[in-house]
């Protein structure tokens, strides 16, 4: 067991090292911090030394190994647009992320989940058919257009919800919370609606695949005819057992929520980790995007960590080096 | 920070305080200030917003114009040494008096090798307290431009940056992490009250504020929303009162609708096409550059067509150029802004005459997320190029990756904006653009442009202090820009505000937003 999760977690490491070299790689295309950090009439002699003092004279590969050992200190280093700790920002920005993928994941389970049955029940159902059109439309519409269609409905013509922000904010400690005040509940709906709504169809489909698979299996069509009533069989016998993979995919999903998260935020203003991320890429601010890069890879690798090793406690047939 | 429970309460108030004095200007704009560290960056709407905050030596009118701000006169006591008398009895709104220690420690700071804007009082010294309410400003020569530099340069506490362990500017270089980076204590107008980047800064009045109050707001909410399409929203559904850089598309929208209104005037930033001067074209390696031929420069001229640009691309907002200063700032020549006619006929005739029957062909590079409509500029030109047979490769990319493109050269025609800020005078064009790339001189001029009469002009013009001599030097170096078509100006791009009738906000082509001027209804 111990090596198994050793093994796991030195794939992980391995993983994110690479995706801070990628990152890295990348980062010489999208501009110049000293163009973005300069002021208009700048002389060359001015760009040039605060292009030596924010060592970006080195080559890529220095700037890397200093990059990952600094890293390894636990010092995300500072952001060249704030000229604040990029700790300090993320962390900042952090709950507000976290909270709005809260909602959208509790928001697709409390709808995805009942209406994948409803059309798994009732798969020729005038209901079924219309959630099944409309599902096709939440998995095609991209993102910023549901965001500024709910937006342009409830915020500008019926001024039910505020179309930006996060309202009315809450401090516990280090968490700034939303939860706790009428304006940031009211915040949340519409980019939770926006974030949930690809996984939202996402589950439906997942939960009405899956019922109708158990719905069709021997221990179902036993307990009919052992004259149990429909309510026992469809959600006690068959939800439970359909719901497995959701679990899994919801775990996994997360993560591509908070990463999806960019634009929903960008869209509603939403002061989380996405948003931070869009200007720092406006600004060439290095060091925020590798710490975003390196944060979303842990999530991926975390989360993915979990799973597995949780499969593994479940699943004797997973456990590595033993077969 | 209290916020949690302060912000329902002061919720409270404003509602209970609708119908009363207690006046709320509530704005957005796409981006937020980066820092309320004043020598923390160069980013020049950070510094509007500290600006409502910190106050300054002098200070610019409603006109623009220089006038006292927290020195109340000024002379030149030898051409590097300028002595200030300050305004007594001012109070920082921590409660310390103002007086000639803060100046000589905000001068300091600013010019602190680890400043950010340093460049910023590039001819400073240093500074010395003479009294309590004196300061000598010593340069490195004499210089002219000093008061428009003091405009930008905040006054901070040295008993505050002292108390809380900020006397050093924060800096990514250094390590230095500020206290006054998300804290602020001036003398200005407004108070900061909360600071949550990307979310909302609050500002509250200053009721001790040495000036006469020309507003009546009690609070500003400052609420940045990036998405442009949001941003119109916010205002539409009522949450914001007045909204800068409003998305050409959506003015006739803002205006038709009830309780709004546009406010519309051309900037002082100038948008123009440069050329590339060295001995070939990137477009044409192993030929002689056709850019190089004066009459190749003016058929290009020629060749653009300012009236339909102005008409269909700039819906009639922007403000045709024919000279690379705007009307309000010095060395402006009326004279000089006239463009070159259109007439495509005579164009083809002048690249005939130059050698080129068939045209040649050249790049053409712009940003595609800094300036008003840019790409359909460029595009616009790329085909009136075309019309008189110039093959133009055209190249449009984000901001991020474009200016450093042209700062290496990379470029063949390319496209900038200049609004000659700070310090909004001629000469910021003529040594960062006209002169050639040396020293302090060029900054912005990457494409080996060297015109000697310009080179000579610059170094005199920084150091006449004959105001009429100086503006006949920048007048001299615009007409040689103008004679040999150096470059292309194209317009200045208009400044597009909404607001709610309610408010009364005048707009400055400098594209600040001076709340002190603002009233609300």
């Amino acid at each position: 067991m111990f090596s198994a999760i050793t093994s796991r977690l030195a794939q992980a490491l391995l993983v994110m090292l690479a995706v801070t070299a990628i990152a890295f790689v990348m980062f010489r295309y999208v501009g110049d911090p000293v163009a973005m950090m300069s002021r208009e009439d700048a002389t060359p002699a001015e760009k040039a030394e605060l292009r030596h003092s924010l060592g970006l004279d080195r080559p890529v590969l220095v700037q890397f190994g200093s990059f990952v050992g600094r890293v390894a200190q636990g010092d995300l280093g500072m952001s060249f647009r704030n000229q604040r700790p990029v700790a300090t920002l993320m962390a900042e920005r952090l709950p507000a992320t976290m909270e709005l993928v809260i909602v959208a994941t509790i928001l697709s389970l409390a709808i995805g989940i009942p209406t994948g049955v409803l059309c798994a029940l009732h798969p020729e159902g005038r209901t079924a058919r219309l959630i099944q059109t409309l599902s096709l439309v939440g998995i095609s519409v991209p993102t910023f257009v549901t965001g500024i269609a709910l937006i342009l409905l409830f915020a500008v013509i019926l001024h039910w919800l505020p179309s930006f922000g996060r309202g009315d904010v809450v401090h516990l400690g280090f968490w700034t919370t939303g939860f706790l005040t009428r304006s940031g509940l009211e915040s949340l709906i519409l980019p939770g609606i926006t974030l949930a709504l690809y996984q939202l169809t996402l589950i439906m489909r997942l939960v009405r695949a899956e019922m109708i698979d158990v719905l069709d299996s021997d221990y179902i069509r036993f307990a009919r005819a052992r004259g149990l009533p429909a309510r026992d069989i469809h959600f006690r016998l068959a939800l439970r057992n359909a719901l497995m993979p959701v679990v899994t995919i919801t775990g996994l999903q997360i993560g591509s929520l908070i990463a999806f998260a960019i634009v929903t935020e960008t869209v509603f203003q939403w002061p989380g980790m996405g948003l931070l991320f869009i200007q720092a890429i406006g600004f060439a601010d290095v060091p925020v995007m590798a710490a975003y890069l390196l944060f979303v890879g842990f999530m991926f690798v975390a989360i993915n960590m979990i799973v597995d090793i949780t499969y593994t406690l479940i699943d004797p047939r997973l456990r590595t080096g033993r077969t | 920070m209290k916020y949690g429970i302060a912000a329902p309460i002061a919720a409270l108030f404003l509602l209970a305080g609708v119908s009363a004095h207690a006046q709320t200007l509530r704005w957005s704009a796409p981006g937020d200030a980066v820092s309320f560290d004043p020598n923390a960056h160069t980013d020049s709407f950070t510094s509007n917003i500290e600006m409502m905050v910190y106050d300054t030596l002098v200070r610019r009118n409603r006109m623009l114009a220089i006038e006292p701000g927290l020195a109340t006169s000024w002379e030149i006591v030898a051409p590097d040494r300028w002595r200030f008398h300050l305004r007594q009895g001012v109070k920082f709104q921590g409660g310390e008096n103002f007086s000639a220690d803060d100046v000589v420690t905000s001068i300091l700071r600013t010019i602190d090798a680890g400043s950010r804007n340093k460049g910023n009082l590039a001819t400073v010294k240093g500074a010395e307290k003479v009294d309590d309410y004196t300061v000598d400003v010593v340069l490195s020569g004499p210089y002219p431009l000093l008061l428009n530099d003091l405009t930008g340069i905040f006054m901070m506490s040295k008993a505050w940056l002292t108390a809380h362990d900020a006397m050093r500017p924060a800096n990514i270089s250094t390590g230095v992490t500020s206290y006054a980076s998300t804290h602020a204590n001036g003398t200005g107008p407004f108070r900061l009250e909360s600071y949550m980047p990307d979310a909302k800064t609050v500002m509250t009045v200053n009721p001790d504020w040495w000036g006469k109050p020309e507003h009546n707001l009690e609070r500003i909410e400052f609420r940045p929303i990036r998405s442009d399409a949001t941003r119109v929203s916010a205002l539409l559904s009522g949450e914001i009162d007045m909204i800068a850089a409003v998305p050409l598309q959506d003015i006739p929208r803002i205006a038709q609708t009830p309780g709004m209104k546009m406010v519309e005037d051309p900037s002082l930033r100038v948008i123009f096409l440069g050329f590339n001067w060295k001995p070939e074209l990137h477009a044409m390696p192993g030929q002689k550059n056709p850019l190089l031929d004066l009459r190749v420069r003016q058929a290009l001229w020629h060749a653009v067509d300012m009236q339909s640009i102005h008409k269909r691309i700039m819906r009639g907002k922007s403000r045709i150029a024919g000279t690379m200063v705007a009307p309000p700032v010095p060395g402006y020549v009326a004279a000089l802004d006239k463009p070159l006619a259109y007439d495509p006929a005579l164009a083809k005739k002048m690249l005939a005459e130059a050698g080129y029957p068939n045209g040649f062909t050249t790049g053409l590079a712009c940003s595609n997320d800094r300036y008003i409509a840019d790409e359909q500029l460029c595009l616009a030109i790329a085909s009136m190029w075309t019309r008189v047979g110039v093959h133009v490769e055209l190249k449009t990319e984000t901001k991020a990756t474009y200016f450093p493109r042209q700062d290496r050269g990379d470029t063949d025609t390319w496209m900038l904006g200049w609004a000659t800020l700070p310090p909004m005078d001629g000469y910021s064009v003529l040594s960062a653009i006209f002169a050639t790339r040396s020293g302090k001189f060029g900054g912005a001029n990457a494409n080996g442009m060297s015109v000697p009469a310009l080179d000579e002009l610059a170094r005199k013009a920084a150091v006449e202090l004959d105001e009429p001599k100086r503006l006949e030097m920048l007048h001299q170096a615009f007409k040689i820009a103008y004679d040999q078509a150096l470059f292309i100006p194209l317009h200045e791009q208009p400044l597009a505000w909404a607001m709610k009738t309610s408010v009364d906000m005048p707009q400055f082509a400098d594209e600040y937003i001076r709340p002190w001027f603002t009233k609300v209804h």
